[in-house]
């Protein structure tokens, strides 16, 4: 878990790939799921972020 | 010494082509070669999606081109992501992606380990699994219409054989509960083949020695299955995934042919909903902004995907 903060911290690539790939997987469980309306109205901006985020950090160092 | 094939290229040049391209770097010959297939990549790619994105955040519509268009920035995403019809369309997507997905991934590679195995017939077996995949998804929906029928399909007659039910008392496209099935059975028996193909690939890539190897060790064919076979044809598989997942995002032709996305709208994928939204409401910048969220989360799901794809194929 420390070395995963850690990683944040110092921007490196693995834990924020990480979070971008939750963010992503998120919005689109949201997106098809058959239980609430709010979560399917927010998937898309949650995906949106999640890839955007995912583009950029795949740039930082490893 | 000059390649002779460069020495005639050079002789065929004209001279003063030949002395303006002297005064050329490499690198920005190189860029000369590449230059027509990044436009092409832009006309007919990029420029596309940033057009698409700008009309998702208007109200154009292009059966009334007269008329002014308004910019709504976000709109039309609103009017879509709190929209019950939508929703329903994304489920019965994730239903179709979800169940065609899992089948096919099963099936696929169950077939390819057997297909793998040396027997007689081995060919011809693998060329006749093989032919459903070649036929054109017109064709394959048409004629699945015809087998589905209640009074004279085969499928209803094959079931009864199964399980004794009476043909005539149900019709797998015709009824809400069957109707999800119906595609989800067709797109697992076209495109089944095309996963067993990539995973008879990845099999065949095995190298023998390794389960030589193993066979030393006395380790059993249940251990070898999962801990060669499984791992190393993994890459394989999570390739056919990808390809069966994105393609299917989009399913449209198949579905339309089969079912029309009814009954109801059970089966309305949501590139028939998309299709019905910019061709038949002719609601341009709605369906623009409809097409920028399904873009968005294949993407997304994509480049997941290729990164899980390179981690196991490092391993």
């Amino acid at each position: 878990m420390n070395t995963f903060i850690n990683g944040l911290l110092r921007l490196r690539r693995g834990p924020w790939e990480m979070v971008a790939t939750i963010l992503i997987a998120l919005g689109v469980v949201m997106l098809m799921q058959p239980f609430a309306m709010v979560l399917f109205t927010y998937s898309f901006v949650v995906t949106l972020i999640g890839t955007v985020m995912f583009i950029i950090v795949s740039h930082f160092p490893e | 010494m000059t390649d002779p094939i460069a020495q005639r290229v050079a002789a065929a040049t004209p001279p003063r082509l030949a002395h303006r391209i002297r005064g050329l770097s490499d690198r920005t010959i190189a860029w000369l070669f590449v230059a027509p297939t990044i436009f092409l990549l832009l006309a007919v790619n990029i420029f596309p999606l940033i057009w698409t994105i700008r009309l998702s955040m208007t109200n154009f519509r292009t059966n009334r081109p007269n008329n002014e268009v308004e910019f709504i920035w976000f709109e039309n995403y609103q009017k879509i992501l709190t929209d019950e019809d939508t929703w329903t369309s994304l489920q019965a997507t994730a239903h179709f992606l979800i169940w065609t997905i899992l089948l096919q991934v099963l099936i696929g590679f169950t077939l390819a380990y057997l297909i793998n195995k040396k027997f007689r017939g081995n060919d011809l077996w693998t060329t006749l699994i093989v032919l459903p995949m070649m036929l054109s998804p017109a064709v394959v929906g048409n004629f699945w219409t015809f087998l589905y029928q209640p009074q004279i399909g085969l499928f209803n007659y094959f079931v009864q054989f199964l399980t004794g039910t009476d043909p005539a008392s149900f019709s797998m496209i015709g009824e809400v509960a069957l109707a999800p099935w119906a595609i989800v059975i067709v797109d697992t028996w076209m495109w089944t083949p095309f996963v067993m193909l990539i995973c008879l690939a990845g099999l065949r890539s095995i190298p023998s020695s390794i389960y030589e190897a193993a066979e030393c060790d006395r380790a059993s064919k249940w251990r070898q299955f999962w801990t060669i076979t499984i791992p190393m044809a993994l890459p394989f598989l999570m390739l056919a995934v990808l390809f069966r997942g994105i393609e299917n995002f989009k399913m449209f032709d198949l579905v339309v042919q089969l079912t029309g996305g009814g009954p109801g709208s059970t089966t309305l994928l949501t590139s028939i909903d998309l299709k019905r939204e910019a061709f038949e409401k002719w609601r341009t910048g709605y369906a623009s902004a409809y097409a920028v969220i399904l873009f968005v989360t294949v993407f997304g799901l994509a480049s997941i995907y290729v990164k899980a794809l390179n981690k196991v194929k490092d391993r």
